[in-house]
């Protein structure tokens, strides 16, 4: 047996090629200088940063998470130091860590879309920007985009006429058809499409009858929603052509290559790095001996290669 | 930086029903641990709880001079802690840190008080051999709901450390709260300089704050809130802190604490 080449890892979405395709979640990795003692950046395929909008923000007071089984409802409010800040504070820091930067971005309108747009396609040092039109936590803004079609082409287009940057919208999975949400994208003009967001959750205290978070309601992720996530993720890829990125409840390389292989170009991995912030090395080492053990040349041959033509076999 | 270990239980002791001390094989964060760093802990092998839990370090544990690892203190209120209250000898426990900004140490003649409520010991031990080891007094107010939940006295006084205890069945000490032996303790030091470390229940944290603040001490809490990551990823541990006249803000209390001034904290 002769050597074989290591398997190509790269990945496309629009323009940007990501050296891998493990992307930190956005809300789930600060703004990744963080972990900058705990993970090499610069090898993970991007890291989308915590939701910006142009102001500081403030988040809703505590309790903010409560863990539930197989996962945990976040009701966070995007506490958050605005686009500014973020700039002049956190953006050399990246670039000096040579970290590829999604940046995600929120409004309460949509000409604030289009303003941090503008303002972060000036930025040196960003790779692309997530359109959060699917926070379930705020009251105005973000979801009232991603609840809607008309919205969400909209938010898009707008966006996509003011930058040249990729452009990625991340759906909410409170919807009846997100399919229909990633092709209103794709129509729109945006580079690709990410999903899923939190589905939309709560949690009481039986004894004080009183809601386990300040908000009352709050966003589900971590493993339980992983079945659900899968299945969207599939679903959308069979709608559109632009790339899907894939989220929800990965914790495994076993589960990074169930997302590829549903229809994802690339995944995000967020609540699996609060309990394991060394993650991402295995990830990447689980995903590089899959390739190598199926003689997988690319990591991009195995987007959407599920075979459903006839169900596995059991017994 | 923090590592993450897989920590073999050296040895588990049940002090009470509820209270357990784990004794764990990570001396690289032992070493590099300073007073009020905490760990995040999952035990190995579980998937619930799916997040970590935080730990202050309790004890530093040395043989001949060799740190061989780390202790906890621990109460049973929830999965994790009955985990660790029912852990036994070669168990293997997922073990991140050391975590957070520590305690600012004060030298002589600065005084030092250590005000611990419940299982709010967990911090003083570490703390208490490094300001003994700069010549520091320290004492040690510690209070508890009844005797038998009063752990470690013979550790500190064996130490030298000034031993004053509160219950609030009266079974031990001053009957009541921890602010009625502090208050003497405040009252007794006048003229003299006094740090005043805390560890508890936020509302003692509060009492305790105010009151170093009416005796013109300052003083250190250290703050326990419901934490996912430990490093800052989250967001879900914030404490709102002064900010501007009358304003305050969210400071997420792994990275900017665990330990805060308590005249910076707007408490509820």
């Amino acid at each position: 047996m002769g050597l074989t080449a290591p398997p190509d890892l790269s990945v496309r979405i629009g323009s940007l090629t990501l050296a891998n395709p493990l992307i930190a979640a956005s809300g789930c990795f600060g703004y990744g200088v963080e972990y900058a003692e705990v993970a090499d950046l610069s090898t993970l395929g991007g890291v989308a940063v915590k939701g910006l909008f142009l102001a500081e923000r403030q988040g809703h007071p505590p309790q903010r998470i409560v863990e539930t089984p197989s996962g945990m409802i976040n009701a966070i409010g995007l506490q958050g130091i605005g686009v500014h800040r973020f700039i002049a504070e956190k953006l050399p820091e990246l670039r000096a860590l040579h970290a590829t930067v999604i940046v995600n971005i929120c409004g309460t309108t949509l000409d604030e879309y289009v303003e941090l747009a503008r303002i972060l396609s000036d930025a040196e040092g960003v790779a692309a920007l997530e359109l959060n039109i699917s926070c379930p936590n705020i009251k105005e803004g973000g979801i009232t985009f991603g609840c809607s079609l008309h919205g969400t082409f909209d938010v898009v287009s707008a966006v996509r006429k003011v930058t040249r940057l990729p452009v990625i919208p991340k759906l909410t999975p409170n919807v009846t058809d997100v399919a229909s949400f990633a092709k209103a994208s794709e129509d729109a003009g945006a580079d690709a499409v990410s999903l899923v967001n939190t589905f939309l959750a709560m949690a009481i205290d039986v004894e004080t009858r009183r809601p386990k978070l300040s908000n009352v309601m709050g966003g589900l992720s971590g493993p339980a929603i992983r079945p659900i996530a899968v299945r969207m993720v599939y679903e959308c890829h069979r709608a559109v052509k632009i790339p899907v990125i894939g989220m929800g409840g990965i914790a495994s390389a076993r589960d990074v290559l169930e997302f590829l292989i549903a229809g994802a170009t690339a995944v995000q991995v967020g609540t699996a790095n609060f309990a394991d912030p060394f993650i991402w090395a295995k990830l990447l080492d689980g995903v590089t001996s899959y390739l190598q053990r199926h003689g997988v040349a690319r990591v991009a041959d195995l987007t959407g290669s599920v075979n459903t033509s006839a169900p596995q076999k059991h017994g | 930086m923090p590592v993450d270990a897989e920590a073999r239980v050296i040895s588990n002791t049940r002090l009470s029903p509820d209270y357990n001390v784990i004794a764990l094989a990570a001396p690289d964060i032992a070493t590099s641990a300073a007073p009020g760093q905490f760990v995040m802990v999952k035990v190995a092998g579980e998937a619930a709880p799916l997040l970590r839990r935080p730990f202050s370090v309790f004890e530093v544990l040395r043989t001949n001079g060799r740190v061989e690892g780390l202790t906890l203190l621990s109460k049973r209120v929830g999965t994790t802690t009955n985990l660790l209250f029912n852990a036994v000898a070669g168990d293997v426990v997922s073990c991140l840190g050391p975590l957070g900004r520590p305690f600012t140490l004060v030298d002589p003649p600065t005084e030092a008080i250590m005000v611990a409520g419940g299982v709010g010991l967990a911090p003083f031990a570490t703390l208490a051999e490094a300001l003994l080891g700069r010549g520091t007094p320290v004492t040690l107010v510690y209070g508890a709901r009844t005797e038998r939940e009063l752990f470690y006295l013979d550790w500190f006084h064996s130490r030298g450390v000034r031993v004053r205890l509160s219950t609030e069945d009266g079974s031990a000490g001053d009957r009541g709260r921890v602010t009625v032996p502090l208050e003497r303790e405040l009252v007794a030091a006048r003229g003299r300089d006094v740090m005043v470390y805390a560890c508890g229940p936020e509302p003692m944290l509060e009492a305790v704050a105010h009151l170093a603040t009416r005796h013109g001490r300052p003083s250190q809490v250290s703050v326990e809130r419901v934490m996912g990551c430990g490093l800052g990823g989250c967001y879900s541990c914030v404490i709102p802190v002064h900010n501007g006249p009358q304003g305050h803000h969210y400071v997420r209390s792994c990275i900017a604490g665990p330990v805060f001034s308590g005249e910076e904290i707007v408490w509820d």
